[in-house]
């Protein structure tokens, strides 16, 4: 989103040198992998905001952002530096939207961006450990930390009045990073952990660690998983069995097939799952369906944001360079100035022109916190009769 | 009541679990051993013929669901289970054709084989997905419960709960009966007898008049069923994923080779030996002992041999430690 923001911003610039120009934005996405399902939308949502920028006929004069997509494969770390690499060297890219999986991410920004300068927001990272990460402030991210997860399932534990869980976690970096700030939140505030058991995804029989959790005992299960893999398989032999009755599940748990094959067993369950609401929400839906794009999908408005962020950092900074970008982003982003909804960027671009200050609202209620990335809003459901049921926001 | 509790417990955790996983496994390793035994190679396209099958099945359970025909109380995977069989004996039989045939005229070596069932597993695991796709599929139907946890509660005034599913008595009676009728048959009928001969030393076979090509193909036919219905009974009592059962190759090989290579009765003791193993050695008995043991002595930690995170290194450390000291397996099959 950022990325898409200081494109935005680019062709600002360029309109103050009278220069006709192409702005590149690189859109690095696991097109093959694990999550190929989710990424088109997502590249859809992000070029939507370069189109937006450019129909408005006010960015930085005679500068149009043009997207150019690359394969992270989400799973293949060796593969998205090749081809993030390929974007700077031969396609000559200002910025990066991108990329989506946490560990390909990381990759990304230590092997290309920081040697190169060019900055990177990504739109679906979510490892706690990309906060400490040195990155020289190029990267951003519009999808919140993990970390944040963590506090937010603890917080919605006490809430309930459950003060000992078990927990079981996918056991990769999603889920070890997710499961250590669960355990940080939820042991500060009181809480006990009665085991922790990590899982692997796919495998014959998760009896044995359903054993063990049952043994230990505990008021609800904590699963921190993938709701097509090893995260159901947990919550099936769980049941099954009869160990636990009620989960808290996290964000790869939040699946309709989850509630279709074991909806009914699920009842009082409850969890966290990234969610934005509101105008700005409502407003990016509208414009997903005017351009013809599927706006319900997962990170699709963390993707027209970020791609909006860098474009608007452009604009602020007068050039479409990879410096403006960097420069600017968290000013474009946060308050003070006047707050731009999705379909609002030309009027953004208007105010930046004049010297003004805006605050990027987009579809996710953008606030970047800490070296740049999202604080997030969790949406807080419960099961019942087979539905998720929102309790609150977070 | 504290010694029932801790027997349910001890039941619903591992007993249970452990010996419907073992009954999965040993139908998948009697697979894996009939074709070492008698085609004398390792085949690794065996789990992916266990989601081919259940493919199959899967595919006729939803003709007969959509036609209404159910099996009442039982899962109707049972009734469309011959198409399942009847589907995977055709691929493997054309994979014979095709394929195996070639090197088997050549006489190639083992370890030839072993590298061509591999493309050949990568060829199934494709095709698999092809028709029904990489995703979950659920196919069960019926009840799932004999009884449920609560119910089982609520009945004998018990704290702990025990549950046993359809799917596992199941299992269990269908293994029972499968192996039975396994056993009959390599040695009561005259096709199983020449298919032990063609086993034992092939050269003596051939010179007795057993034809060969026909103990290949009763072989891939009764492999095929074997693996279907173990697929099956495994979709039923967990799900039906493609990639899964490429991954259950690992605990089907370890279950065959611990029990001895070519040796069925091997295969069913391996089964339980690796499912037990997994289960029990990771098991936390804090539970077990809080009810057994005196207040004064109850357990503050988990009282849990290796976390579970080591539950696949131990069946392979029983794998290197049956190599090491008896290179056969349990039952004397033929050494690796």
């Amino acid at each position: 989103m950022k990325k898409w923001l200081m494109a935005s911003a680019l062709p600002l610039f360029a309109a103050g040198t009278a220069m006709a120009d192409d702005a590149k934005i690189g859109v690095i996405m696991g097109y093959t992998g694990p999550i190929e399902s989710l990424t088109p939308a997502m590249s859809d949502a992000a070029e939507l905001a370069m189109i937006e920028v450019n129909d408005s006929g006010k960015f930085l004069e005679g500068v149009t952002l043009v997207s150019v997509r690359a394969d992270s494969t989400c799973v293949d770390s060796a593969a998205a530096t090749a081809a993030a690499e390929r974007l700077v060297t031969t396609d000559g890219i200002v910025a990066i939207m991108g990329a989506d999986c946490s560990g390909v991410t990381g990759a990304v920004l230590s092997n290309v961006a920081v040697p190169n300068g060019v900055p990177m927001v990504s739109p679906s990272a979510t490892s706690p450990a990309l906060s400490e990460v040195e990155d020289n402030g190029l990267f951003f991210r519009t999808a919140p930390s993990d970390a944040r997860q963590g506090e937010v399932l603890a917080g919605i534990l006490q809430e309930r009045g459950i003060s000992s869980v078990a927990v079981t976690y996918t056991n990769n970096d999603y889920g070890k990073g997710f499961a250590d700030a669960f355990e940080a939140a939820f042991t500060g505030t009181g809480g006990q952990i009665t085991l922790t058991s990590p899982h692997e995804d796919n495998k014959a029989d998760y009896s044995a660690e359903v054993g063990a959790l049952a043994s230990a005992g505990g008021d609800a299960l904590v699963v921190l998983g993938y709701a097509d893999s090893g995260g159901k398989g947990m919550i099936q032999a769980a049941l099954d069995s009869g160990a636990f009755d009620t989960f808290a599940l996290g964000d790869g748990m939040y699946s309709e097939t989850l509630l279709a094959d074991l909806g009914g067993d699920l009842e009082g369950s409850f969890g966290s799952v990234p969610w934005a609401e509101g105008e700005g929400a409502d407003a990016f839906a509208k414009a997903a369906e005017a351009a013809g794009i599927v706006a319900e999908s997962t990170y699709t408005r963390e993707s027209y944001d970020a791609a909006a962020l860098i474009a608007l950092a452009m604009m602020k900074g007068g050039e479409p360079s990879s410096a403006a970008v960097a420069a600017n982003l968290l000013d474009v982003a946060n308050a003070p100035g006047e707050p731009i909804l999705p379909g609002e960027l030309g009027k953004a671009l208007e105010i930046l022109a004049s010297g003004g200050d805006v605050d990027y609202v987009g579809a996710t209620n953008v606030e970047l916190i800490g070296a740049g990335e999202a604080a997030g809003s969790y949406r807080y459901y419960e099961i019942k009769d087979a539905t998720f049921e929102t309790v609150s926001f977070k | 009541m504290d010694v029932l509790n801790a027997l349910v417990a001890l039941a619903n955790f591992v007993l249970i679990p452990a010996v419907a996983y073992g009954s999965q496994l040993a139908l998948g390793a009697l697979g894996v051993t009939l074709v070492y035994g008698i085609l004398r190679f390792s085949n690794f396209a065996h789990g992916d013929t266990m989601a081919w099958g259940t493919m199959c099945t899967i595919l006729a359970t939803w003709g007969l669901q959509a036609a209404g025909i159910t099996l009442g109380p039982l899962p109707t995977a049972l009734l469309a289970l011959p198409a399942g069989i009847l589907g995977a004996a055709l691929l493997v039989l054309a994979t014979d054709r095709m394929v195996y045939r070639f090197y088997r005229a050549q006489k190639a070596k083992p370890v030839i084989l072993v590298i061509v069932s591999m493309g050949v597993m990568f060829i199934y695991n494709g095709l698999t997905r092809f028709v029904i796709g990489p995703d979950d599929q659920n196919f069960a139907d019926g009840e799932r419960f004999v009884i449920n946890a609560r119910d089982f509660r609520e009945m004998t005034g018990l704290a702990e709960g025990l549950a046993l599913r359809s799917t596992q008595v199941l299992t269990v009676v269908t293994a029972v009966l499968v192996v039975a009728l396994l056993f009959w048959f390599l040695t009561h009928t005259r096709t199983g007898k020449s298919m032990r001969a063609y086993a034992d030393n092939e050269d003596l076979a051939l010179l007795s008049g057993i034809n060969p090509e026909r103990v290949v193909l009763v072989t891939w036919i009764i492999v095929a069923a074997l693996a279907t219905v173990a697929g099956v009974l495994y979709g039923l009592d967990k799900s039906f994923k493609p990639f899964t059962y490429f991954q259950l190759l690992l605990p089907v090989f370890a279950a065959a080779i611990v029990g001895g290579l070519g040796s069925p009765l091997g295969a069913i003791a391996g089964g339980f030996v690796i499912a037990f193993s997994e289960v029990g050695l990771t098991y936390a008995w804090k539970k077990v002992a809080t009810y057994l043991l005196p207040e004064s002595l109850a357990p503050e930690g988990l009282l849990q041999l290796m976390g579970t995170d080591y539950k696949f290194a131990v069946s392979f450390v029983i794998l290197v430690i049956v190599l090491l000291f008896r290179p056969t397996g349990l039952f004397r099959g033929k050494s690796v």
